[in-house]
């Protein structure tokens, strides 16, 4: 047993509103860039819905992932080594630009820069690729809340499959269709198949807590990763030729702060915080035989943090004792493996994803609530997720390579919590008879309740500083953007854009800017230099700074106009 | 022996290797985050798929034979029982065969540089010189090829009795300048444009080549790197003198 950590998130998909804040704040910290316009290493998808890029989830055609070969061992969908290299020249399947979306810009300019005429002068969009006009047919986003559905829904890879099986079953009427929305971000996998494809060996997954990262510098532009990923969580930067990714905002991470999405996520339905797996197991997790089987494998290799045996294995691998105590309180090993209600998403890729989504109540909830039940009795619930083959089919392809039977059970037990509370908060006694119903205890569905529900900040982030004594290797090591605004920010160097090399990023700059951002002084109250934001200004009295200083010498008096 | 004899066949072809390893040292040095293939296969992979395989697989053809020409003497090829003609029978149909698909291939790619929107947009002026020297050398060997069919067969046409003898007198820096003046204009010509192609070498997208990604046929799939500088496995361990300057991490 080899013991290693992993920083994991969990996303609660009922609480997502899909308002893209997560995305839009994930932009403006890491893919403002030329280069990366169309990239977003956080987006939020509509389900049922193509996602982005298009019909990423159909590997018949992207071939990304691992499959198993005739001897039943782990080989890359795309090819084995030999293949990768002989297609090196031009990869064989590549997602385009058009399989994302031409990103574009709004000729602002024009509005108020047209000469007078009889029109109104309109902002025109622009490619941000060409720079010429274009016009706007897709982007990362826009199937949103069902747009077009009746006309693309069936374009939908898990829809095809589905109703492959279920013979027309899913009928895209509009007052049948059940839709949530699925934030997704890099998957930080333990059996990483983006790492596996690069040629170059660029892309590694950190020992301490597991992030996946781009070594900028090694990357040579062979983008046989961007093929091998199945999420397509790898993207190509096409004004520097390297790949690019999700970090897990390891600069944040590293001092203890949440990811940029985490963060802001408005519905707070993230969850961060360690796993700690067994190094050693995870190829054969990954090589069984039945897909349906890899969810299972998965939760065998999150190691217990209270087992003693894993605390000497822990030690004696040197995860400090801070860490060990994070593992023990993570927010994300209590509802992935304790409560067992977090799911991987498409467990059957064979990458071991680290991302587990809680799969949502709500399409039965509100298909309950139309219909004129009352949708948080228990035994109306249960009855709707057995009866309602649909969502949970869909939701089987997504979480559990199909297998319905988890997928039920996770979702009876979301039921059991909200009927378990509803009994509580309407004075009654706790009826123990509905946990159970789902092999729980009241207690223990008590605790799900507050980890779900009411969980506060410090309990949702869970997040163990790298250590102090280490701050200084932080410091220089090269991966992928470590620098504060991008390639494109900086002067370059001799070979052109982005050339030369990166601006190293310092813990220190973080911990400044958090203080400049948190402090109710001005940064520098005694350098103001004479100048005084107005904008804070409430007329009273007179701010330091208002006025230059009058000079020290009481004789002269300084008049207003002086020097005109 | 004229002076710019010795200029071309016995000064450039040292400059050229000084500026190339000098070139390719200092760039892999500073410039790691600008070697890349840059790729334009996001934009338009259609010509793609069918001109870069073309173009990159007839140049290993093409490297192939130079190396064939260049390196082996002639008198090796005749003692295994292989004649001039059918040396130059084969040297013929396998060269203007491989000039003829790198040539194609390059033809697709420059046809859809310059047609393809935004793949001229992420064309550089260094790109666009690049290209130039690079189609000239393809070029003007192929008219080697080609312009050796006609020819007599006197020792002065036959490159494996010029030029190759003074290519390996290079490597032990004794120049045989007078086998190589002796070639003809053609032979002249392509390399001299070979020449310069190699002295812009690290200076252009070509330093792809030199990071040709072979190590990944024997790497593991998964790479794990520690924050700590704890050894990686295989490293060299660090050598007395070398130690770094920075306080030591504590013990956990």
């Amino acid at each position: 047993m080899r013991v290693m950590a992993q920083m994991g998130m969990v996303m609660n998909l009922d609480k997502c509103i899909g308002c893209h804040t997560c995305s839009v704040t994930c932009k403006q910290a890491w893919t403002n860039r030329a280069g990366v316009e169309y990239v977003w290493f956080n987006n939020v998808e509509t389900r049922p819905g193509q996602g982005y890029p298009r019909r990423y989830e159909d590997q018949e055609q992207w071939r990304g992932g691992w499959e198993l070969n005739k001897r039943g061992r782990l080989k890359l969908k795309a090819g084995g080594r030999v293949r990768k290299l002989l297609g090196i020249f031009a990869s064989p399947v590549q997602p385009e630009l058009k399989d994302y979306y031409e990103p574009w810009t709004y000729d602002y300019q024009n509005l108020v820069q047209a000469p007078l005429g009889n029109d109104f002068p309109v902002a025109r969009p622009k490619s941000l690729i060409t720079g010429k006009d274009t016009k706007i047919t897709w982007s990362a986003n826009w199937d949103d809340d069902l747009g077009g559905t009746a006309e693309l829904g069936h374009l939908d890879p898990l829809v095809e499959k589905v109703r492959r099986e279920s013979e027309d079953r899913i009928k895209f009427e509009f007052e049948q269709t059940f839709m949530f929305y699925l934030p997704r971000i890099c998957e930080h996998c333990l059996n990483p198949s983006c790492m596996a494809s690069c040629p170059s060996g660029a892309i590694y997954k950190r020992e301490e807590d597991g992030i996946v990262l781009v070594d900028q510098d090694r990357c040579r532009g062979w983008r046989q990763c961007v093929t091998g990923c199945p999420y397509k969580k790898i993207y190509f930067n096409h004004k520097t030729g390297k790949a690019e990714k999700c970090t897990f905002c390891y600069p944040r991470v590293e001092i203890g702060l949440p990811t940029v999405c985490s963060e802001t996520c408005v519905g707070r339905l993230r969850y961060l915080g360690l796993f700690l797996y067994d190094a050693d197991a995870v190829t054969a997790a990954a090589s069984r035989a039945d897909p349906r089987e890899l969810y299972e494998a998965q939760l065998d290799l999150l190691l217990d943090p209270n087992d003693p045996d894993v605390i000497a294995g822990a030690r004696e691998q040197g995860i400090p004792e801070d860490w060990m105590d994070a593992a023990r309180r993570s927010p994300v090993y209590a509802l992935a493996k304790v409560y067992r209600v977090a799911l991987p998403l498409h467990p059957e890729y064979r990458t071991m994803p680290m991302v587990w989504y809680v799969p949502p109540l709500s399409p039965v909830v509100d298909l309950l609530r139309e219909q004129g039940h009352d949708a948080e009795d228990r035994g109306n619930l249960f009855g709707a997720i057995e009866a309602l083959r649909i969502p949970v089919e869909y939701l089987a392809e997504l979480f559990t390579a199909g297998d319905t039977a988890v997928v039920t059970d996770v979702l009876r037990k979301l039921a059991a919590m909200r009927a378990y509370l509803r009994g509580i908060t309407l004075g009654n006694d706790p009826d123990d008879a509905i946990a159970a119903s789902v092999g729980m205890d009241g207690e223990s569905l008590y605790a799900m309740y507050r980890l779900m529900a009411i969980a506060k900040y410090e309990e949702r982030y869970v997040i163990p500083k790298a250590h102090v004594e280490q701050a200084h290797d932080l410091e220089e090591l090269g991966c992928s953007l470590n620098f504060e605004e991008g390639p494109g920010m900086y002067p370059s160097g001799a070979f052109g854009e982005a050339s030369g090399r990166p601006t190293p990023v310092a813990v220190e700059t973080f911990h400044a800017l958090k203080q400049r951002q948190t402090t109710e002084d001005f940064a520098q109250p005694g350098r103001l230099q004479g100048r005084v934001n107005l904008l804070n200004w409430d007329g009273e009295g007179v701010p330091e700074g208002l006025f230059p200083e009058k000079p020290s010498d009481p004789g002269r008096k300084d008049t207003e106009g002086d020097g005109q | 022996m004229a002076l710019l004899d010795i200029l071309l066949w016995g000064v450039l072809p040292y400059v050229m290797v000084a500026v190339l390893v000098g070139g390719s040292i200092w760039r892999y040095r500073y410039d790691q985050f600008g070697w890349t293939t840059r790729s334009s296969q996001l934009y338009e992979s259609r010509l793609l798929r069918i001109g870069s395989p073309l173009f990159h697989f007839g140049l290993l053809f093409v490297i192939a034979g130079h190396f064939f020409g260049l390196v082996i003497p002639m008198a090796w090829t005749e003692a295994v029982g292989m004649s001039q003609g059918i040396y130059h029978f084969n040297a013929l149909l396998v060269g203007s065969l491989a000039g003829i698909c790198t040539l194609g291939g390059l033809a697709i790619l420059i046809y859809r540089r310059r047609r393809t929107g935004p793949v001229f947009m992420a064309t550089t002026r260094n790109d666009k010189l690049m290209y130039v020297v690079l189609a000239a050398a393809i070029l003007l060997g192929l008219w080697t090829t080609v312009a050796s069919i006609g020819a007599p067969e006197t020792p002065q046409n036959n490159y494996r009795e010029t030029v190759s003898p003074w290519f390996r007198s290079l490597f032990i820096l004794q120049p045989d300048i007078g086998a190589m003046a002796e070639a003809p204009f053609s032979f002249h010509l392509h390399t001299l444009v070979g020449m310069a192609l190699f002295t812009l070498w690290p200076f252009t997208r070509l330093v792809h080549a030199f990071t040709a990604p072979l190590h990944y046929l024997f790497r593991p799939y998964i790479v794990y790197r520690s924050r700590d500088e704890r050894p990686v496995a295989g490293a060299r361990a660090r050598q007395r003198g070398w130690s770094q300057v920075g306080t030591a991490d504590r013990d956990r």
